[in-house]
């Protein structure tokens, strides 16, 4: 590969991106205003959305993905992921508890 | 072998290669410090996250949710963040490729100012909602909703100051092998703030539409 296409390459990755982050965005907030589901749907249909987007961000801008050689960074975002669903778990059953018995 | 390793990654986020010598093998250790960090933030933005969701009804009669999201504003910030961290993006991939100082400072500029577009609005809406009576001081609820868009706003207030402090050292000391890797882990840093504000939309703002 030479070095225009290369360049090519590492823009076409960020055009890709932005394109599939702009439609994924673009479907979030037509399912909010929109509302063609009940809410259960709504909302299951958000959290599928954001967490395509999320993929697709740590994919074409933070160039993260599971088969290269350097694990390390994959790794500590697994971990982190473990660590936030500890603690985002445990708050909102803790607190939200609290909350439910403060109503 | 020489062809299969210039593609060999070696951190996060836009690998320079081999041409660019001492700052291609600096990059490694110092952006993955720097991605800890970032990992860390997470963290504490995913805590920010948590209160915000235990506290959704402790709004004490005060505005909530659906009272404070204009939804066009805020199409309007994820719009100028998607666009902000593209232009990032191909800053990087320009300077990868020795573009000369003026391009690689101007699409930095370019994106510093869509990133501007968005406090803007960002800003534009809190006051709106301080005049609705949406302080932080009213509930429980308006005090975890501004501490948690207000941190990411400071986040890319600090971001947007950064940019303009990486574009003065390039003007100044040129592609130095630090400021090279300096606008790689502010890439990082820019683009991490883009999936903050995923969560933040559609934790925060698209279902304050539906109730």
């Amino acid at each position: 590969m030479n070095n225009k296409d290369e360049r090519a390459h590492d823009l076409r990755m960020y055009f890709t991106g932005f394109i599939a982050a702009v439609i994924l965005t673009a479907l979030s907030f037509l399912t909010a205003i929109l509302q063609p589901f009940g809410s259960v749907g709504i909302f299951a249909s958000l959290a599928v959305l954001a967490a395509v987007q999320i993929a697709v961000h740590f994919r074409f801008f933070l160039h993260i993905d599971v088969s290269r050689q350097k694990r390390e960074e994959l790794q500590l975002i697994l971990f982190t992921g473990l660590i936030i669903l500890i603690m985002v778990a445990g708050t909102v059953w803790v607190l939200g508890n609290l909350m439910t018995r403060m109503m | 072998m020489t062809t299969s390793n210039t593609n060999l990654r070696r951190h996060p986020g836009l690998n320079l290669g081999p041409s660019h010598g001492k700052a291609h093998e600096e990059a490694e250790s110092v952006v993955f410090g720097f991605w800890v960090f970032l990992m860390s933030d997470l963290v504490t933005f995913a805590m920010f996250f948590a209160i915000y969701a235990t506290s959704i009804q402790a709004t004490a009669g005060g505005p909530g949710n659906a009272d404070i999201v204009d939804v066009t504003s805020i199409a309007l910030q994820t719009g100028s963040l998607l666009i902000s961290s593209l232009l990032f993006g191909v800053a990087t991939v320009a300077m990868k490729y020795h573009s000369s100082k003026r391009v690689v400072i101007l699409w930095l500029l370019a994106s510093l100012a869509f990133g501007l577009c968005f406090l803007g609005l960002e800003i534009r809406d809190f006051i709106d909602a301080a005049e609705k009576g949406a302080v932080p001081m009213r509930s429980s609820y308006l005090s975890s909703y501004w501490a948690l868009v207000g941190l990411h706003g400071l986040h890319v207030s600090v971001g947007s100051l950064m940019i303009l402090v990486v574009c003065v050292q390039i003007a100044f000391f040129g592609f130095a092998s630090d400021v090279k890797t300096r606008v790689l882990r502010l890439g990082l840093y820019w683009h991490f703030l883009d999936i903050i504000w995923i969560g933040i939309f559609s934790v925060v703002f698209l279902p304050g539409l539906l109730s």
